[in-house]
Parts: structure tokens; sequence; C-alpha cells
């Protein structure tokens, strides 16, 4: 598929009716979230045939992303009931399988190595901090090839420090740095539209011995 | 929910120590077409927990599992199918995972699982 065909697929994906500031609801724009599977599996094979959880799925849209590049298997995990409705939605409308389970990533229970690659545009942590870290460290104990993620530029040296040092990442690598666009979503929002720079991380988890390959 | 996701959930309550596998309560299962695909089951067989797999499956009214298997049988056609099928055909729609070791429920709704945990367990 090509970038464009996947970027414009997403576009039409239902987005939060009712976004809720607490978990930091923010969509991941269409092409944001095109450019980052397209990235994972033409530059590094992370996609296609592979077992893909979507953390924090929200309505889903890194998710089907996978699915539309023949990701065999994707599992979204989110704690929010309402999201994973409109994630359900989206999947059936594009007619694609996807699994969800609604569960706290912070207390997750996970057993094996049968998750390959972990997309995720985690909450930044702007409202709660360290929530993008929280999400980090379990994808890093779960992906057993990558984890692909998105965190704000600004905090670019804690995430490779603390990736490397206490999560057991082999490597972090800032693949690309993008703009992500912040809509006018809640009433504390005063600009219209406002530009995050994020970055576009890869990091590979350390192989446990007996643990896959 | 599939039987994939079945084979990595583990109930994750404060005090258990063997919370894998969940129990399956099975009030609705449906079946819906998956590609089939023998070398991503290849590759899957070694990462699943059979004997999980063939409990669950057997719990959602499929009993076509041996309850053991070994990477000799992946040269079978008519076992690639049968593990497709228990793997990624399968759905719990309604239902319930439950602790192995507290009984403790989590239910399964339209599909969903939810794995929430009260205070008290975290």
């Amino acid at each position: 598929m090509k970038l464009k065909q996947l970027e414009s697929l997403l576009g039409t994906l239902q987005q939060f009716s009712n976004p809720k500031i607490d978990l930091e609801q923010y969509p991941t724009g269409p092409h944001i979230a095109s450019r980052m599977l397209y990235t994972a599996e033409n530059s590094f094979g992370d996609v296609t045939n592979k077992v893909v959880a979507d953390f924090g799925c929200g309505c889903g849209t890194l998710g089907l992303a996978a699915s539309l590049l023949d990701a065999e298997y994707v599992v979204g995990l989110d704690i929010d009931a309402q999201s994973i409705e409109i994630a359900t939605a989206n999947a059936e409308d594009l007619e694609l399988e996807m699994d969800f389970v609604q569960c706290d990533l912070r207390n997750l229970g996970w057993r094996g190595p049968i998750v390959d690659t972990v997309v995720m545009n985690p909450p930044f942590g702007t409202r709660k901090k360290g929530a993008d870290m929280d999400f980090l460290c379990a994808a890093l104990k779960i992906a057993s090839q990558a984890v692909y993620s998105l965190h704000k530029t600004t905090t670019r040296e804690h995430v490779k420090r603390t990736a490397l040092r206490d999560y057991n990442a082999k490597s972090a690598e800032v693949l690309c740095e993008l703009r992500f666009d912040v809509p006018q979503l809640y009433k504390f929002h005063k600009k219209k539209e406002v530009d995050v720079a994020v970055d576009l991380w890869r990091f590979v988890p350390q192989r446990i011995q007996g643990k896959g390959l | 929910m599939r039987l994939l996701t079945h084979n990595m959930l583990s109930s994750n309550i404060k005090g258990v120590t063997n919370g894998f596998p969940l129990q399956i309560e099975a009030v609705k299962v449906v079946e819906k077409q998956v590609d089939f695909n023998p070398d991503f089951l290849k590759n899957m067989f070694s990462k699943v927990d059979w004997t999980a797999l063939a409990a669950a499956s057997k719990a959602l009214g499929y009993a076509d599992l041996p309850e053991a298997a070994g990477a000799d049988m992946l040269d079978s056609d008519d076992f690639l199918r049968r593990f497709h099928h228990a793997l990624l055909q399968l759905h719990l729609e309604e239902g319930a995972l439950v602790c192995p070791e507290t009984g403790r429920r989590f239910p399964v709704s339209k599909g969903i699982p939810n794995m929430l945990l009260h205070e008290d367990e975290v």
C-alpha cells in the first residue's frame, strides 16, 4: 500500500467524540500515523506478518494502520471503554480484525514473547507527569522486536536515558521530528490550533534469554 | 477477543503469583474467517502456550486440538488448519475470564475483556 493511500484511509476514521483531558486523549492524525507505520514497515520490516500491539489505542488509528499494512494480528489496549467502542466501529468500517483489551497498562499482567512490535502515541505526560514513561516501560517489557512511540522533543534526553538505563532498551533512536497538531479540543485551549514538536522513536528491547529468538 | 489474546493475558491482582492461564466462561462464541497463513502459524507455535490454547479452545466449544503438540506436527496441513481456527477464528463475545488463583471474574462484553483492577487489588 502506498503512503498516500494509507493516510487517506486513516483520514476516514472516527475520532474521540467526547475526549477526556485526564487521559490526555488527543487523536493521532492520519499524517503522523501513516508515516509512523510506513516507516516501521518499509525501513525495518516490523509490521507485515507481525503481531502488533497498540498501547493506549484510543480510537485505534495506529493499530488499524498496522492492520492496513498487513500485520497478521493486532491488539489494542486502552483504559477507556468509550474509546474502544469507537475503535471497534472504526475496525468494522475498514473491515479489519482487531482485538481490544480494556486495561490499565501500569498494572497489566502479560505473558510471553508473542507481541513483536508495540506502536503507541502515549499521553505526553503534560497533565500527569511521567504518563508517557509508564507506557514506554510497559511496552519494552512486552515487545520482542521493537517499540515505536511519540514523545515531546523537549524530553528527548530524558527519554533516551531512562529507556536505556531503567527500561532495559538495547537501543533508543529518534527517527524523525514531527509536528503534532493539537486541535482546540478542550476548553482550556486558548489558541485554535497548536503545533507541538514530537520525536518519533524506535526502541529495541533487550532479548531476554529463553524469550524468542 | 480471540485466543491469541487470551494466550497473552494474565491476572495481575496483588498477591497472585501465577495468574496464567485465565479460565474461560463462555456465554457467546462467534467464528470469523481469517486468511490462512501457515508461515505465521509455524512462527507462533513456539511462542504460544499450547496447554492453555487447547484448554481455551475447548472452553469455546472447539475440541479438535490435541492436548499436547510438538513441532513435528507443523508439517501437517490438517493440524495447521485446526491451530489456525483455534488461534485466529474463534471469538469470545460474551462471558468472563477467571483468575485461576482467586476466582475473580473479568467480564467479557461485546468481545472486549475488562481487565481493570479495583483499588484494593493493585
